[in-house]
């Protein structure tokens, strides 16, 4: 009798594995930007607690993520650049889910308090290599980083338009890192997400424009980024799906958007 | 009488089962290495791999070359070797054979509890104190390089070789000792020429064990040394064997040939690891078998 029990047991759970398993409503597929890994996982996990409903992530590139929204391969795409018009034109839609600002970080210390982003990438990729060009103290400059694959490294990468053409002194592997030896060095210049940034370090405002939530949500502090969601215009999302993207844009989630590094946009 | 051998052949049991639970980790961290380690090299090609001097996995055209980690472990194990044992070892004679039981203890105290240290706090001092100490003493514009490395990975050596070598040096018997003496050796010549040599092989696996130690070390050295991927050179940002896995391993996605890379860097690491195990049980046989 007992040994009956357990085996229905067991073909109960093994039916809810199966059904849960298929395309149908109890979980959003998202898939895309890398970078958008600690957002999405952080709107995931309460959204889960919410309403019970999973949330998977495919980190695969904004690129993919694109890509397998037209394909339908994904409820929800994410892309951490504005779309394309050709990819508009194929019928997709963005909505921006918020905005990461990266702030350009330099010694307390350091008499340079403004460069623009041409000047930016100068010096990362090798051409200015003494602060005195730029108008700082006669010393070499120090090139902070993060390493391969971290999301503040591409956005910052992919904004001063400087992919693996870097040439860093140092490859860190957190913000906290960053920030710390930035704080300890009188030449060096580094990047961290602007909610991490704190007193031990001095931010370059860029362009003559200071960094702030302000400054980068109405888009005149240029080092920042969107993050978008993608979806298949004038076709409706499944349920849960919808009821995810309705969660995520709407006030409620602007906080653990905050928790998160980068600024809400709604 | 029947009932107490079952009792025996029981817990018999348990401790057979216990003991393999060590046997079995070791074989399932190698056969997991290999298999996950095999499919990059095979892909990228043994030689490029193992001789290719640039490393950048995630540019548009990703290049694999581990020369300049393998070459950086080398270098900075060798050169952690080269600070920490002539410090170690005559700290080790000195404590055995010529301080006093007081001195002793103190000393012996601080040596454990240098090796109670986490790495990380290691690494931060070093992060803190020595990187900056280096830009300034040598003029260099960042103080993350291999000599920094270096001298954390020594310092942190120390406790293995100085508590290994204690023990060779005491296992030495008195009569040894008290002949030299007896025929007319200082204490100094005593020491060196009869203690030293008749503890070399525990001597020798103190360095071995010390290497182990530095080779394998990864938080410490990821905090001070920069992480490029240069080229060794003393005054240079470089990336070690260790760090380059942790350092990419968290944003690699799996199955990508970036991740896989990984892995087959984790598998030179571990060969490197084995050959310094063969060596270290190399010496302790040859001691056991005298």
């Amino acid at each position: 009798m007992k040994k009956n029990i357990s085996l229905l047991v067991l073909t109960i759970m093994l039916a809810c594995a199966l059904v849960g398993c298929g395309a149908s409503g109890n979980s959003v597929a998202t898939d895309g930007s890398t970078s958008m890994n600690k957002v999405i996982g952080a709107l995931g996990e309460a959204f889960e607690n919410e309403t019970g409903i999973t949330v998977t992530y495919n980190a695969t590139g904004s690129g993919a993520g694109i890509q397998a929204v037209l394909e339908g391969r994904c409820d929800i795409g994410l892309s951490s650049r504005d779309l394309k018009d050709e990819e508009k034109s194929k019928g997709l839609e963005g909505t921006v889910l918020a905005y990461d600002g990266i702030a350009i970080i330099v010694n307390p210390n350091n008499p340079v308090s403004d460069l623009n982003v041409e000047t930016i990438a100068k010096i990362y990729t090798g051409e200015i290599m003494n602060w005195k060009e730029v108008g700082g103290n006669d010393a070499e400059i120090v090139l902070i980083g993060r390493e391969a694959g971290s999301g503040t490294r591409d956005g910052f990468e992919s904004i001063t338009d400087t992919e693996d053409k870097c040439k860093y002194r140092q490859e860190l592997t957190s913000t906290g890192d960053v920030i710390t030896t930035v704080a300890s060095n009188p030449a060096a210049i580094g990047y961290a997400s602007l909610a991490s940034v704190k007193d031990t370090v001095k931010a370059l405002s860029v362009g003559g424009v200071a960094v702030s939530e302000a400054t980068i949500k109405d888009g005149s502090y240029v080092v920042q980024r969107p993050f978008v969601l993608v979806t298949k215009k004038g076709v409706a999302l499944s349920e849960s799906a919808q009821s995810f993207f309705d969660y995520i844009t709407s006030e409620a989630a602007n906080e653990i958007i905050s928790v998160a590094g980068v600024v809400p946009a709604n | 009488m029947k009932k107490n051998r079952s009792f025996e052949n029981i817990v018999h049991g348990i401790f057979l089962v216990l003991g393999l639970i060590t046997v079995g980790s070791v074989l399932l961290i190698t056969v997991y290495l290999i298999i996950s380690g095999i499919p990059a090299i095979r892909e990228i090609g043994l030689f490029d791999f193992l001789f290719g001097k640039e490393w950048a996995s995630t540019a548009a055209e990703p290049k694999y070359g581990i020369l300049p980690f393998i070459l950086t472990s080398v270098y900075g194990t060798a050169g952690a070797i080269l600070i920490g044992v002539p410090i170690g070892f005559f700290t080790a004679v000195y404590l055995s054979k010529v301080a006093n039981k007081k001195v002793r203890a103190v000393i012996e105290a601080a040596v454990n509890l240098l090796a109670g240290i986490p790495s990380v706090v290691y690494g931060l001092v070093g992060m803190l104190v020595l990187v900056p100490a280096i830009r300034e003493i040598f003029n260099v514009p960042d103080g993350a390089s291999l000599l920094a490395a270096i001298i954390v990975l020594a310092i942190m050596i120390l406790p293995n070789i100085i508590k290994v070598s204690i023990t060779a040096l005491d296992a030495v018997p008195k009569e040894y000792e008290d002949a030299s003496l007896a025929l007319g050796a200082t204490a100094t010549e005593t020491f060196f020429k009869v203690s030293v040599p008749a503890a070399k092989s525990g001597i020798a696996a103190a360095v071995v064990l010390g290497v182990g130690r530095a080779i394998g070390e990864a938080m410490a050295v990821m905090m001070v040394a920069g992480n490029v991927a240069n080229m060794p050179s003393l005054f240079e940002s470089v990336r070690f064997l260790t760090t380059a896995v942790a350092s990419e391993m968290a944003y690699s996605s799996p199955g990508s040939l970036q991740r896989n890379a990984l892995f087959s860097i984790a598998l030179v690491l571990f060969l490197f690891i084995m050959l310094i195990n063969a060596t270290l049980n190399f010496f302790l046989k040859r001691n056991k078998e005298k």
